[in-house]
């Protein structure tokens, strides 16, 4: 499998007051393209910084980052928000779903910067939130969803535009121990069947123990990097969990 | 274009959240636009006025009259002297190319009696060139001929404001009116014109051949039997009044046999120009006045950009997210500027329909003429879009080039 993301002596450094600050102390690791990688350290390891630089928000001070075949390390803004909108899908901790925005509209929402017309942003929307199984939920607005729903709703944004890797942080920090199960049988099922690269910033080992690729960090340095050898299944381990909403997972 | 619709709508919806500041916002705008309207349609309503005023003494005019009198050191006014004669006035119109008609006029106060009522108005004697010069139409009757003048006939043309005071609504024409105890017949009364720019009655007169006028009823000037008041000259059209004056001007002269370097011994003034200045005062007046309601439409644009900058904040989370999925720093930008923009075309629309209204109420109860040209109201439109654009800048800029991580971030 070719690389998808390859990263050579990354180097990131803040300037707060006097003092740099190294947060990133020259980083080199390649992620395979289908790869399920999660990404795991203590708070102030990096791990924030590293998935900033990874989905194209800021820039290394040095070092080499390419994305797909692009050296994106010296794009400019636009550039990068292109990059951002063609090959990269953003999972938040905290959903950042726009409020008063039906859930269709809030998946479409990366479309709005493409040249996409109305009638096909609403058919991709309306796919994306199918895979994540809220067929049915579009004209809900995330204030009428459940957590673990409106991460799917965020979920069906990141799909949207076919994004060739999904960058998740912490996206189970919000959510309780079933729905988070869920949401990683969305992930495995994305990885596995539509062939998505997924790279996920997680604290929780259980949750980490779902990925293909365990990535540790510590004090802006790589600490570990080993394949996972027998990753957990989402959707056995569901089973085993008596279902408080059995009909949410029907269509997923 | 397709773009712009779907930004105006979010725009739309961004704005509903907040409904109640969003209208706040808008009535500065409101309020301004609305000045401007009624402003300038106050304004413009007394320039059409005064531009009807100067419409009535007739187009194109030229007033020549005699020069002062100076004799044994005293000098009397002028008009004084009897330099001008009809002659003159058939000179001036046979051979100056630049001049379409010439009236010589002799006026006098009479007292018109008719029945037991009586009237002291002012006689003019005119000849029918009056009628062009002053571009004057009959309401009822007929103008006297050229052959009237020749004949020194005894008729009359009365001005509205005579014929109301003697006849009431009732047509005088074939009645008879004595002044100075000659009996005169009403050919005609004039349509009214009502006030002349210098604010005098135009239509308190009464209008003679100028033969009988100098015969019968003012009385031949002593030093020169054909002497008269004024000539009122016409020229051919409103670029030819420099031309018309210089060829009466020289005419004159050369007529009076005023040698080089002497003062002329008659005055000519163009009455459109002294008139027009007053219509410029008046422009300036309206100008003024909407100058000083565009301040308010500044002060509404300021409202809009501190109320934008606010959403700013509010909304950084949401820039971030925006960002993130891959807006550019001018999908930002558009984003913001076309909400500014929308909230000041919308208080544009709403204010011109309450200046409109406003104006409207100000020529019903304060009697004003008001006049609200379309040119004024498509000004306002583009103006508080421009409001909106200017002061919709610094706000989305601030939005567009917010980090994306800081912005994401934000609580």
């Amino acid at each position: 499998m070719p690389a998808v993301i390859e990263i050579k002596d990354l180097v990131k450094d803040y300037n707060l007051g006097q003092v740099p600050v190294h947060v990133l102390k020259g980083i080199s690791f390649e992620i395979e393209r289908g790869d399920f990688v999660s990404i795991m350290g203590p708070s102030g390891s990096g791990k924030s910084t590293l998935m900033n630089i990874l989905g194209c928000l800021d820039k290394p001070t040095s070092g080499s980052y390419e994305l797909d075949g692009i050296s994106v390390a010296k794009l400019n803004r636009d550039q990068l928000a292109e990059i951002r909108n063609k090959k990269i899908g953003f999972v938040f901790q905290q959903f950042n779903l726009l409020a008063r925005t039906s859930a269709a509209e809030n998946v479409e929402l990366p479309l709005m910067y493409t040249d996409a017309s109305a009638h096909e942003r609403h058919e991709r929307a309306m796919a994306a939130l199918f895979a994540v199984g809220l067929a049915g939920r579009q004209d809900h607005q995330p204030s009428q969803l459940s957590g673990g729903q409106q991460q799917r709703v965020a979920i069906a944004r990141s799909l949207v535009n076919d994004p060739k890797i999904i960058l998740a942080d912490e996206p189970t920090g919000a959510l309780d121990s079933r729905t988070s199960i869920e949401i990683m049988a969305i992930f495995q099922r994305l990885n596995r069947q539509e062939g998505i690269t997924m790279i996920m910033v997680t604290h929780d080992p259980d949750i980490a123990s779902y990925s293909n690729r365990n990535i540790r960090f510590k004090d802006g340095r790589l600490q570990g990097d080993e394949r996972v050898a027998q990753p957990r299944e989402a959707l056995k381990d569901l089973e085993q969990i008596p279902a408080e909403q059995p009909e949410e997972l029907e269509s997923a | 274009m397709n773009k712009l619709i779907a930004s105006m709508r979010i725009a739309l919806r961004a704005l509903q959240v907040n409904r109640t500041r969003s209208a706040l916002t808008m009535l500065g705008i409101i309020i301004g636009v609305a000045a401007v309207i009624a402003m300038v349609g106050v304004g413009a309503g007394a320039t059409a006025r005064i531009q009807a005023q100067i419409q009535s003494i007739g187009s194109n005019l030229i007033m020549v009259s005699p020069g002062s009198l100076s004799s044994n050191g005293v000098r009397l006014g002028s008009g004084a002297m009897a330099s001008l004669t009809e002659d003159d006035a058939t000179a001036i119109a046979a051979e100056c190319p630049s001049v379409a008609a010439v009236s010589p006029t002799v006026r006098g106060g009479v007292q018109v009696v008719y029945g037991n009522s009586n009237w002291a108005t002012n006689a003019q004697g005119v000849t029918p060139d009056y009628m062009t010069i002053r571009d004057a139409t009959m309401m009822y009757g007929q103008f006297f001929t050229a052959e009237d003048v020749d004949g020194a006939a005894k008729v009359a043309v009365l001005g509205e404001t005579v014929s109301q005071t003697l006849f009431g609504d009732s047509d005088p024409t074939g009645q008879v009116v004595i002044i100075k105890n000659v009996p005169f017949t009403v050919a005609g009364v004039l349509t009214p014109k009502g006030q002349s720019p210098t604010g005098q009655d135009q239509d308190d007169v009464i209008l003679l051949p100028i033969s009988t006028a100098m015969q019968k009823v003012i009385g031949a000037n002593k030093a020169n039997a054909k002497a008269v008041s004024s000539l009122m000259v016409q020229a051919i059209g409103p670029q030819a009044m420099d031309q018309a004056l210089q060829e009466v001007t020289a005419l004159l002269r050369e007529r009076h046999r005023i040698l080089p370097g002497l003062d002329d011994d008659f005055t000519v003034r163009n009455l459109t120009e002294v008139f027009a200045a007053q219509e410029s005062s008046a422009q300036v007046m309206s100008i003024l006045l909407g100058a000083i309601a565009s301040v308010s439409l500044i002060v509404g644009g300021i409202g809009i950009m501190n109320i934008m900058l606010v959403s700013v904040t509010e909304r950084t989370r949401e820039i971030g997210l925006r960002q993130a999925v891959g807006a550019k720093t001018r999908d930002i930008l558009s984003q913001f500027l076309v909400e500014a923009v929308t909230l000041s075309l919308l208080g544009g629309i709403i204010g011109i329909l309450l200046g409109l209204t406003a104006s409207l109420l100000i020529s019903h109860f304060a009697q004003w003429s008001t006049k609200v040209s379309p040119l004024s109201v498509l000004m306002a439109f583009v103006f508080s879009a421009l409001v909106g654009v200017f002061f919709g800048y610094y706000p989305a800029r601030k939005a567009a080039y917010l980090d994306p991580i800081e912005a994401l971030r934000y609580e």
